[in-house]
């Protein structure tokens, strides 16, 4: 098995894993934390893929921005939960429904 | 000398996959947070077998300085103060499965059946020229990045303001 296939499937290992946290987690900062481990994954991915078939940096510049953008949603989300939680006095996702209408 | 590295490689990736298995299904929200911490370090550790230095670092510096401690300041700030065992539940378990069993399929089956076009891994430092490619080929990016980032800090700051004074 070459190596780019190894760090393939750690990196789809963990987008799965990070997809059942978001699809079965209640708690919204584990929600979170099941994005970031996407966003890992991809990352992961393309500085895989970058390292093994490409031959230039393009795909760690990729992955730097990955990192900040995940920085910027990880401020947003936690100030959104913390008004949740004031609003609701839980982090639970289901109760943020407030635009159900 | 090879086969060392190989192994401590193989460490790393059970670490990192291992840590996030615990991240996912431990029922305590603290736990899965600390666990996240050797999630980020096992993937930064894969950068560095990826002869990516200064993702590596950056990975350790932001993941593990910055979200990971936002994220557990979110645990501790959106549960009962004082008890560290905060219980989590978990809905829709089984429905959720179907459709990660079946992503996960497709995804093993494009990995190992694709013919992947390799070139031969060259290990010397990115950082000067990933400086380079920021500045050049990815300027207009990297711009747009710090106005998100600064858009993104005002906004927070905003949302997260105690907002009852303002009624």
């Amino acid at each position: 098995m070459h190596s780019l296939t190894v760090y393939l499937l750690v990196s789809a290992s963990l987008f799965l894993l990070g997809l059942l946290a978001v699809m079965t987690r209640k708690n919204a900062v584990s929600v979170l934390m099941g994005i970031e481990l996407i966003l890992n994954s991809a990352g992961l991915n393309f500085v895989a893929f970058s390292h093994f078939s490409s031959g230039n940096l393009n795909g760690q510049a990729a992955a730097l921005f990955i990192i900040i953008i995940a920085a910027a949603e990880a401020a947003v989300a936690l100030a959104i939960f913390l008004n949740l939680y004031r609003l609701k006095a839980s982090s639970d996702v289901n109760q943020a429904d407030l635009l159900q209408g | 000398m090879e086969q060392l590295s190989q192994l401590i490689f193989y460490c790393f990736v059970a670490l990192t996959i291992g840590s996030a298995i615990v991240v996912v299904f431990h029922r305590r929200v603290i736990y899965s947070a600390f666990a996240l911490l050797f999630t980020f370090i096992g993937v930064a550790a894969l950068y560095l077998y990826l002869a990516a230095d200064f993702l590596a670092v950056s990975q350790v510096l932001i993941y593990v300085g910055g979200i990971l401690i936002l994220i557990i300041f979110g645990v501790f700030l959106t549960a009962r103060i004082m008890s560290l065992q905060i219980p989590q539940e978990t809905h829709q378990r089984y429905i959720a499965l179907i459709p990660v069993i079946l992503i996960g399929i497709a995804l093993l089956w494009v990995i190992l059946s694709t013919p992947w076009e390799l070139v031969t891994p060259q290990v010397e430092p990115t950082t000067k020229e990933l400086g380079f490619l920021l500045l050049t080929r990815y300027l207009v990016p990297f711009e747009l990045a710090s106005v998100l980032l600064l858009a993104a800090l005002v906004g927070a700051m905003r949302l997260a303001r105690y907002f009852r004074a303002e009624e």
